[in-house]
């Protein structure tokens, strides 16, 4: 019993440790996304889908310089064609080439580029540099629960306008009940219906913004899978190979502790 | 070694009798494995090993990903993500560094709430005690130097407020702080250094490590009733002991194949629990996070830390603040003088379990308050929890050994183990 006390307690200590992240205002919601858990994985067309978003949105202003166009094809994400993944990227983005010291069309070795304006942060790892759980009282076990909640927190804000805007010295700014301090300087980006999906999959803004925010989960955690991977394999492993020296020790020991 | 009677190693063959005249290597070896180890020894005796294992675990990972990791202010956030996508297994590697240092703490402060309950630091035993204050020192710098090199807004900003700390020593603060930055703020100097020192100061816990395991080798290992093995005759000491081999190394690998598969899937399935997401934004020197918080395990000295808010005499509340966190290190290293109790293990104690415990509730209620904003109700659970600290070091233990009157302690080892293991009667009793 004292054990168990002293493990929950354990638990609560590390928990405070996990649970502090900024405090947005407004509630964020768990959204079952295919990754979560410990069988989770990317949905390969949800993936799609949201680079579909970020292209045809996104893009405008915000970059994602952590990822190379060549991962696309990567299995376990968007998992396109190498030639779609070269269309896609000379199609869409122009780099700057220090070699012919002139922009050209993006090749799938390059990255895609920055942020188009200043105050736009890049997105590459936006899913885990945002949490969206900390409950309760701080304690942060709902991050055990269902995440640390990054792409929760990307959805929540993207559905979290009300519609309200203000001008603060000169700049526009509009009101979102999850962003700190309530007021952000990005405009509503998208509303129902503003990108067509191949797949006719519902195009809402709450879709497009779920769809979104797991391909961000994918450019922050491409290894995602893999790792999840890692994670079953080393845990059966190594509960194997503890059961099996849990036996040996009990044979060992059993002459000392007379249970022979 | 130990003092404790047992056989040595004897060179059988021609090359080793050649050997062990010249280097007696392997019967440094022999003696080291096979000390007699308290038979009595229970579950809480198993960190030793998972703290030897973290450290080497820190050490190979931490060497592959220097290969991959570069040290400058423009490219450090960088590599890291490099990393993460692109080396092989790489993401697999830092995030078992990561959270190895996590895996880490927690094996230290069980290993130091065991000492602290079982009376492992008294006397014979203070050298092994002070060696290992010293060893959790250099571990907190070790960690603190480790989560700057992310430049990450946390690694950033958490040095700015840690170094900050030595500019508010009154006289040489300014100049010192500038002196460990290389600079005015935190800079590419910083992480230069912050990088070089990352490297260095594992070795140098390895070297302290070897005189810690040298000085309880000497004295003997504690055990759960804080009886001396009996050195009275070889017969005795074997009534007392089992040797290390193979009876602990098995004892041990169980326990540190079932720590690992926790690691494991914490590693896998939730490796970024124990971090804070703000470190996966680049660091920005002009974009201060709403609330710098340390990793959990520096918490409960970032209360005390926070737990002056007032100025006392000429003293101003910061550096007040720093030397209680200081202050705090310090108390439990004196720990061996300021108990007087004549009973070592805490199991025979009945007023001192009670302070006990009490001490290690206050430990998760600093890690607690250490990791909230310092508002309302938290400055003062602080304060409670930072006097309790040093209460129980400084007026708790040294009172305790004269007003408590302590149960009956078993007359050797032998009579505990037996307790619990009967011989030949079969009556079966729980484990420890």
């Amino acid at each position: 019993m004292k054990k168990t006390l002293l493990s929950i307690a354990v638990a609560f200590g590390l928990a405070t440790g996990a649970a502090n992240a900024e405090g947005a205002s407004g509630h964020i919601e768990n959204i079952p996304f295919s990754f979560d858990g410990p069988f989770g994985s990317f949905d390969q067309n949800q993936l799609q889908r949201g680079l579909q978003v970020y292209t045809e949105v996104c893009a405008a202003c915000h970059g994602l310089r952590q990822v190379a166009f060549r991962t696309l094809a990567d299995k376990g994400g968007p998992h396109y064609s190498a030639d779609q993944v070269k269309a896609y990227a000379a199609e869409n983005f122009e780099v700057f080439d220090a070699d012919l010291d002139e922009d050209r069309a993006a090749r799938p070795s390059d990255k895609f580029p920055g942020s188009n304006i200043e105050n736009a942060p890049d997105l590459s790892l936006m899913a885990k540099a945002r949490a969206g759980f900390h409950g309760p009282a701080g304690l942060g076990i709902n991050q055990v629960l269902y995440g640390m909640g990054g792409p929760e927190y990307i959805v929540a804000i993207l559905n979290g306008y009300t519609g309200e805007t203000k001008t603060q010295a000169g700049v526009t700014l509009y009101e979102n009940t999850i962003f700190p301090g309530g007021w952000i300087a990005m405009a509503p980006p998208m509303e129902d219906g503003r990108v067509e999906y191949a797949d006719g999959h519902s195009n809402d803004v709450h879709h497009m913004s779920e769809d979104v925010a797991a391909f961000l989960m994918w450019t922050a955690e491409p290894k995602l899978m893999a790792r999840k991977w890692l994670g079953f394999v080393s845990v059966f492993m190594l509960g194997l190979m503890s059961i099996l020296l849990y036996l040996t020790n009990k044979k060992l020991w059993a002459p000392i502790k007379r249970k022979d | 070694m130990a003092g404790i009677p047992h056989d040595h190693y004897e060179p059988g063959s021609k090359p080793e009798k050649w050997l062990h005249k010249r280097l007696p290597i392997v019967g440094l070896l022999y003696d080291t494995l096979m000390i007699p180890t308290p038979k009595n020894l229970n579950w809480m005796w198993i960190w030793g090993i998972i703290l030897t294992f973290c450290l080497a675990l820190q050490i190979i990972t931490g060497i592959v990903l220097a290969m991959h990791y570069t040290p400058h202010v423009d490219l450090a956030f960088d590599s890291i993500e490099h990393i993460m996508r692109d080396v092989n297994g790489g993401w697999a590697i830092r995030y078992m560094h990561m959270n190895g240092a996590s895996l880490f703490f927690i094996a230290v402060y069980a290993h130091i709430f065991r000492g602290l309950y079982y009376g492992s630091y008294k006397a014979p035993r203070e050298i092994t005690w002070i060696i290992g204050m010293l060893i959790y020192l250099a571990m907190m710098a070790t960690g603190f130097l480790g989560y700057v090199l992310p430049w990450g807004q946390m690694s950033f900003w958490g040095a700015t407020v840690i170094t900050g700390l030595f500019g508010a020593i009154p006289g040489i603060g300014e100049s010192l702080q500038t002196w460990l930055l290389g600079g005015p703020a935190v800079d590419n100097a910083t992480l230069n250094r912050f990088f070089s020192l990352h490297y260095l100061l594992p070795f140098v816990i390895a070297g302290l490590v070897v005189v810690h395991i040298w000085a309880f080798h000497t004295t003997g290992n504690n055990n759960p009733s804080g009886v001396e093995v009996r050195r009275t005759s070889k017969a005795d000491a074997e009534k007392d002991t089992v040797p290390f081999w193979p009876y602990f190394v098995i004892k041990d690998m169980f326990a540190l194949l079932v720590i690992l598969t926790i690691f494991m899937a914490v590693v896998g399935f939730m490796p970024n629990y124990l971090g804070h997401p703000d470190n996966y934004i680049e660091a920005n020197a002009l974009s201060t996070p709403a609330h710098i918080v340390p990793e959990w395990y520096y918490l409960p000295f970032y209360a005390i830390l926070r737990a002056i808010t007032f100025d006392v005499l000429f003293l101003d509340a910061k550096f007040l603040g720093v030397l209680m966190m200081f202050g705090s290190i310090a108390v439990m290293a004196l720990a061996p003088w300021t108990d007087t109790s004549s009973v070592r293990s805490g199991k025979y104690r009945p007023s001192f379990k009670w302070w006990f415990w009490l001490l290690v509730l206050d430990f998760f209620v600093l890690m607690w308050a250490g990791a909230r904003p310092a508002e309302g109700l938290v400055p003062t659970i602080s304060l409670i929890g930072a006097i309790y600290w040093f209460a129980y070091f400084l007026v708790i233990l040294p009172l305790l050994g004269i007003l408590e009157k302590p149960l009956p302690v078993p007359e050797t080892i032998e009579a505990d183990f037996d307790a619990h293991y009967p011989p030949k009667d079969a009556s079966a009793s729980a484990a420890e």
